[in-house]
C-alpha cells in the first residue's frame, strides 16, 4: 500500500469512527456511560417532530413609554405641590408629551426649573396658549425613549423566562429576535392553552380605592367623575361556573402596585374550600400598605389585576404584617397559575401573540413515521437503481451513499444542529442529488474507457475531470441553502441545515470515500476489465 | 447497463425555437392562471391567519365542522379534508384578534357537537398580519439574494453569458413552478419558499454539468461553431442528465406519497421543479447561449456560415 493510500484509508476511517461515536447517544439513549452521553448530544427534534410550541410575542413598547410618562405625571405633581407652585392641571396627552396647565408666566417658570432639574430626560417644547391659561409642554428625549423600550423588551423577556421556568417545560428557548419581538419555544407543552394564558398575561397587580359616592351606572352612561376610572369586577357563580361583571368605579390613583411584592402563594380557604393567592410585601411594600389601611379604615380597596376587579374588600382595621390575598373564585389551577405569574413579576408592557404555531405529539409522531419511511424507501429506488445501471461500481456508489447518511446525522449531532420535517426532506433530497458525484465520475470513467485507456488511466481521469464540475455545480446549491439558512425560521431552516450538510456530505464522500475504495480495490489485484 | 448509447446524438439545439415556443406557452398558462386567481395563493405564513389542524375519532365531513363553529361568528371559515382519512381536516379562519383563545374556543365548539375525548387538536398555526408581512418579504429577499450570489459565482467561474442563462433559466423554473401551483390551487406558505430554494440549487446543478461541458468542448472542437458544440455538449452529458433526475425523482416521488399531509405541497414542488429543471437546463438554459450568440454575430452576418458549419 501506499502512502498516500494509508493516510487517506486513515483519515476515512477516523471519520467514520468519530460519526459512530457521535451517534451513539441517538442510537442508543441512556444505555451509555456518562462521559460519552456528556460529549456529544443526541439529535435535537424539531417543535414540528416532537410536539410542542413556537411563539413569538410582541411587546407593546408603546405602553411601556406611556407608563413612563404617566410616573413621572404623579411623580411631578407630587413635587410641584411640595414646592407650592400653583397650577390648574398636569396631564399626558395622547401624543406622548406632559403638559402643565398653569395659570400665570411665573409659575410656568417655576415649573419648568423643577421639571428641568428632577426629570433631565424631558424636554421642553415650545408654549401653547390656551385661553387665559399658559401650558407647558415636556416630552422625553428620542434617547430616553428608545432606552424606555429597549428596556421594556429586555424586562419582558427576564419575566417570561421566570415564568417559563416555573411553568416546568424541559428545555424551553426563550430569545429575543428583532426590534420588540421575542421568540418562545415550549418542547412537549401539554396544555398550550394554559401556556398561551400563563405567558400572554401582563399581571399588573394594581390596589386602588373605591370611590363609594360615585355612581356605576352613570359611569357607565359616560359621566365619569374627575380622577376616577371605570373598572369591572370578576365574579364567578360557584355553582354554575358562569362568569359575570358588574361595574365599580375607583381612583384613578394607584395606591400600590404588585412590584412591591415578596412572595406568592397558593392557599385553600377552610371554610369554602376555595382556593386564593397570598401574597407578601417587601419592607416598603409592607410599610405602605400600613399606611395606606391605616388611613382608610371602612373604605372598600379594589385589588386589579390587569384592569380587572378580582375583589373590593373593606379594610376593618389597619394591617401591619405585609400580608394580603387575592381572592375570586378561582379554579385551583387559575390560583396556581396566578401565583406563578404574580412571583414572575409583570410585564412592564401588554404583549401580543404574532405567530403561534404549535403542533401536537400524536402528529409529530406520525411526521416522523412517515418522513423515516420516505428515507427508506427513497434510499432503497436509488441503491437499486445504482446497481442495476453500474454493477460493482454501483456497489462503491451505494457503501458511499450509506457512509453518506450517517456522516449527514453525525454532523447534526455535533452541531447541535435540529432535526425538522422538512430537515427530513432535505436528507431525502440529498439521497436523490449525493449519487449525482458518483453517475457524473462513473460516467466520466466510462468516456476515458471507450477512448481504450487502462482501468487505472480511465480512473484517474475520470475523477479529475469530474471533480471540478462537482465542486463548481454543488457550492451553487450551496448558496442557495446558506441564503435559506440566513432567512429561514423554524421548521426551514432546519431544510437549510440538512441541504447544507448533505451538500458537504456528499462532496468528501464522492470526491475522498469513492475514490479510496476503487485506489484500495486497484492496489490489490491486477485488474483488467472494471466493472461500471 | 446503459439506457441512452454513449454516440447518441440528438438534435436538441435545433429546436430551440420549438422549445422556447413551448417554455412560453407554459409560462403563460401558468402566469394567466395567476392573474385570474389575482396572484399567487398565499396560505397564512404570508397573510396572516388561523390554521387548526383536527383529527376526528369517526369519520365526517366538512359541512357539518363548519355548522358546529357556526355560532362562534369567526368571518370566513375554510374546511378542506386533510391526507387520505375522512376524519383529518384542516380548519382556516382570518382572524387572529382571538388568537389567545381561538383554538380553545374551536375545540370548545366542537366537543360539544362531537363529544368529549373525541376531537384531537393536532395542530395550530396562528401568524399575524405584521409577521405574514415581514415573511413574504424575507422570502422574496432570499430568492433575490440566492439569485445575486449564484450569478456572482458563475459570472466568476464561467463567464457573464452563461450566468444570464442560468438566471434565465431558473426564473423559467420557479414561474412555472409557481403557475402549476396556482392552476393546481396549492397554497404557498413557508416550505415551499424552501422548495423553490432547493429548486434553484438543483436546476443549477443541472445547468452547470452541461455548461462546463461547453467550457470544455469549446477549446477542443472550435472549428464546428457554437452551436454545433453546445448540441454535442447536451448529448455527452445527457446519459448523466437522465440518471440523476431519474433517481431524484424517485426519492421526490417516495416523499410525494409517503412523506404525509404535512410536505404533501413541498413535494409537489420539488417533483414540478425537478421536471421543469432538468427541461430547462436541456431547452433553456444552452439555447440561451446560442440565441446570446446569434445576437451579438448577427451585426456581421455570420448567422448562416454557423448554422452550416
Amino acid at each position: 500500500m501506499s502512502n498516500s493510500l494509508k493516510i487517506r484509508t486513515g483519515l476515512v476511517l477516523g471519520c467514520l469512527i468519530l460519526a459512530l461515536v457521535s451517534l451513539g447517544p441517538t442510537l442508543f439513549g441512556s444505555d451509555l456511560p456518562d462521559w460519552w452521553r456528556k460529549t456529544f448530544d443526541p439529535i435535537h427534534l424539531g417543535l414540528d417532530l416532537q410536539g410542542g410550541m413556537h411563539l413569538v410575542l410582541g411587546v407593546d413598547v408603546d405602553k411601556a413609554v406611556e407608563s413612563r410618562l404617566d410616573t413621572i405625571v404623579d411623580q411631578s405633581e407630587d413635587l410641584l405641590r411640595e414646592k407650592d407652585v400653583i397650577f390648574k392641571r398636569i396631564d399626558r396627552s395622547s401624543g406622548e408629551r406632559i403638559i402643565v396647565t398653569v395659570y400665570d408666566e411665573e409659575a410656568g417658570e417655576q415649573a419648568d426649573t423643577i421639571m428641568a432639574e428632577n426629570f433631565p430626560n424631558l424636554e421642553a417644547m415650545t408654549l401653547t396658549a390656551e385661553g387665559a391659561y399658559i401650558q407647558k409642554n415636556y416630552r422625553l428625549s428620542d434617547n430616553e425613549i428608545e432606552a424606555v423600550r429597549e428596556y421594556a423588551v429586555r424586562q419582558a423577556l427576564e419575566t417570561l423566562r421566570n415564568r417559563v421556568d416555573q411553568f416546568g417545560v424541559s428545555e424551553p428557548t426563550l430569545q429575543r429576535q428583532e426590534g420588540n419581538r421575542i421568540l418562545i419555544q415550549l418542547p412537549g407543552v401539554k396544555d398550550p392553552q394554559r401556556a398561551i394564558d400563563l405567558l400572554g398575561k401582563t399581571a399588573r397587580l394594581e390596589f386602588k380605592m373605591v370611590m363609594e359616592d360615585a355612581n356605576p351606572q352613570d359611569a357607565i352612561a359616560g359621566n365619569l367623575p374627575a380622577g376616577g376610572q371605570l373598572l369591572y369586577e370578576r365574579r364567578v357563580d360557584p355553582r354554575s361556573g358562569a362568569v359575570s361583571e358588574s361595574p365599580l368605579v375607583v381612583e384613578d390613583k394607584t395606591v400600590l402596585t404588585g412590584d412591591l411584592l415578596s412572595n406568592a402563594q397558593v392557599r385553600i380557604d377552610t371554610r369554602f374550600n376555595d382556593p386564593y393567592v397570598a401574597i407578601d410585601f417587601n419592607s416598603v411594600g409592607a410599610k405602605r400598605f400600613d399606611q395606606i389601611t391605616g388611613a382608610n379604615v371602612g373604605k372598600r380597596m379594589a385589588i386589579v389585576l390587569d384592569d380587572t376587579v378580582y375583589s373590593a374588600p373593606v379594610i376593618r382595621e389597619r394591617i401591619s404584617g405585609g400580608s394580603a390575598q387575592v381572592s375570586g373564585s378561582f379554579t385551583e389551577q387559575e390560583a396556581t397559575d396566578l401565583a406563578i405569574v404574580l412571583r414572575a413579576g409583570s410585564l412592564p408592557a401588554p404583549v401580543d401573540i404574532l405567530e403561534n404555531r404549535t403542533v401536537g405529539p400524536s402528529l409529530g409522531q406520525d411526521s416522523i413515521d412517515q418522513g423515516m419511511r420516505s428515507v427508506m424507501i427513497g434510499f432503497v429506488l436509488v441503491v437499486f437503481a445504482m446497481l442495476i445501471y453500474y454493477k460493482f461500481s454501483g456497489l462503491v456508489a451505494n457503501t458511499v451513499l450509506m457512509l453518506n447518511l450517517v456522516f449527514i446525522m453525525a454532523m447534526l449531532s455535533i452541531f447541535g444542529a435540529t432535526l425538522t420535517l422538512p430537515g427530513i426532506a432535505g436528507i431525502v433530497l440529498t439521497v436523490g442529488m449525493a449519487v449525482d458525484a458518483n453517475v457524473l465520475i462513473f460516467e466520466r470513467i466510462r468516456e476515458e474507457l471507450r477512448l481504450g485507456r487502462t482501468p487505472r488511466a480511465a480512473l484517474e481521469a475520470g475523477f479529475e475531470k469530474a471533480k471540478l464540475t462537482i465542486i463548481d455545480a454543488n457550492v451553487t446549491t450551496l448558496i442557495a441553502a446558506l441564503v435559506l439558512f440566513q432567512f429561514g425560521t423554524g421548521p426551514v431552516k432546519g431544510f437549510a441545515v440538512t441541504l447544507s450538510v448533505g451538500i458537504i456530505s456528499s462532496l468528501f464522500t464522492a470526491v475522498v470515500v469513492s475514490r479510496l475504495i476503487f485506489d484500495l480495490y486497484l492496489s490489490r489485484s491486477k485488474v483488467d476489465r472494471l466493472s461500471i | 447497463m446503459q439506457i441512452i448509447k454513449h454516440d447518441i446524438n440528438i438534435d436538441f439545439t435545433g429546436k430551440r425555437k420549438l422549445a422556447l415556443l413551448l417554455s412560453a406557452v407554459v409560462i403563460l398558462l401558468g402566469l394567466a392562471s395567476l392573474v385570474i386567481n389575482g396572484g399567487p395563493n398565499y396560505g397564512i405564513d404570508f397573510v396572516g391567519g388561523t390554521l387548526v389542524q383536527v383529527k376526528f375519532v369517526e369519520d365526517t365531513d366538512a359541512a357539518k365542522i363548519k355548522d358546529s363553529l357556526a355560532s362562534m361568528d369567526l368571518g370566513t371559515v375554510v374546511v378542506q379534508s386533510f391526507g387520505d382519512d375522512a376524519n383529518e381536516f384542516l380548519i382556516r379562519v382570518q382572524e387572529t384578534e382571538k388568537g389567545k383563545e381561538l383554538s380553545g374556543m374551536i375545540s370548545g365548539s366542537l366537543n360539544a357537537v362531537y363529544g368529549d375525548g373525541n376531537v384531537d387538536i393536532r395542530r395550530v398555526e396562528m401568524v399575524g398580519p405584521q409577521v405574514g408581512k415581514d415573511l413574504r418579504q424575507k422570502g422574496i429577499l432570499s430568492l433575490v439574494y440566492a439569485m445575486i450570489g449564484i450569478l456572482i459565482y458563475i459570472s466568476w467561474r464561467f463567464e457573464l453569458r452563461f450566468a444570464i442563462g442560468a438566471i434565465v433559466a431558473l426564473m423559467h423554473d420557479v414561474l412555472i413552478t409557481l403557475g402549476a401551483f396556482s392552476l393546481s390551487g396549492r397554497e404557498i406558505d413557508l416550505p415551499i419558499i424552501a422548495a423553490f430554494l432547493a429548486i434553484i440549487g438543483y436546476s443549477l446543478n443541472d445547468t452547470i454539468i452541461v455548461y462546463d461541458r461547453i467550457r470544455e468542448n469549446y477549446g477542443k472542437h472550435q472549428k464546428k461553431g457554437f452551436s454545433a458544440v453546445v448540441n454535442l455538449s447536451i448529448n455527452e452529458t445527457l446519459s448523466r442528465t437522465i440518471l440523476t433526475s431519474g433517481t431524484t425523482l424517485l426519492v421526490v416521488l417516495a416523499l410525494f406519497i409517503f412523506g404525509g399531509g404535512v410536505i404533501h405541497n413541498f413535494a409537489f414542488a420539488m417533483l414540478v421543479g425537478i421536471l421543469v429543471g432538468t427541461y430547462s437546463s436541456i431547452f433553456v438554459a444552452s439555447p440561451i447561449l446560442i440565441f446570446w450568440d446569434d445576437y451579438r454575430s448577427g451585426g456581421q452576418k455570420k448567422v448562416a456560415a454557423e448554422e452550416t458549419a
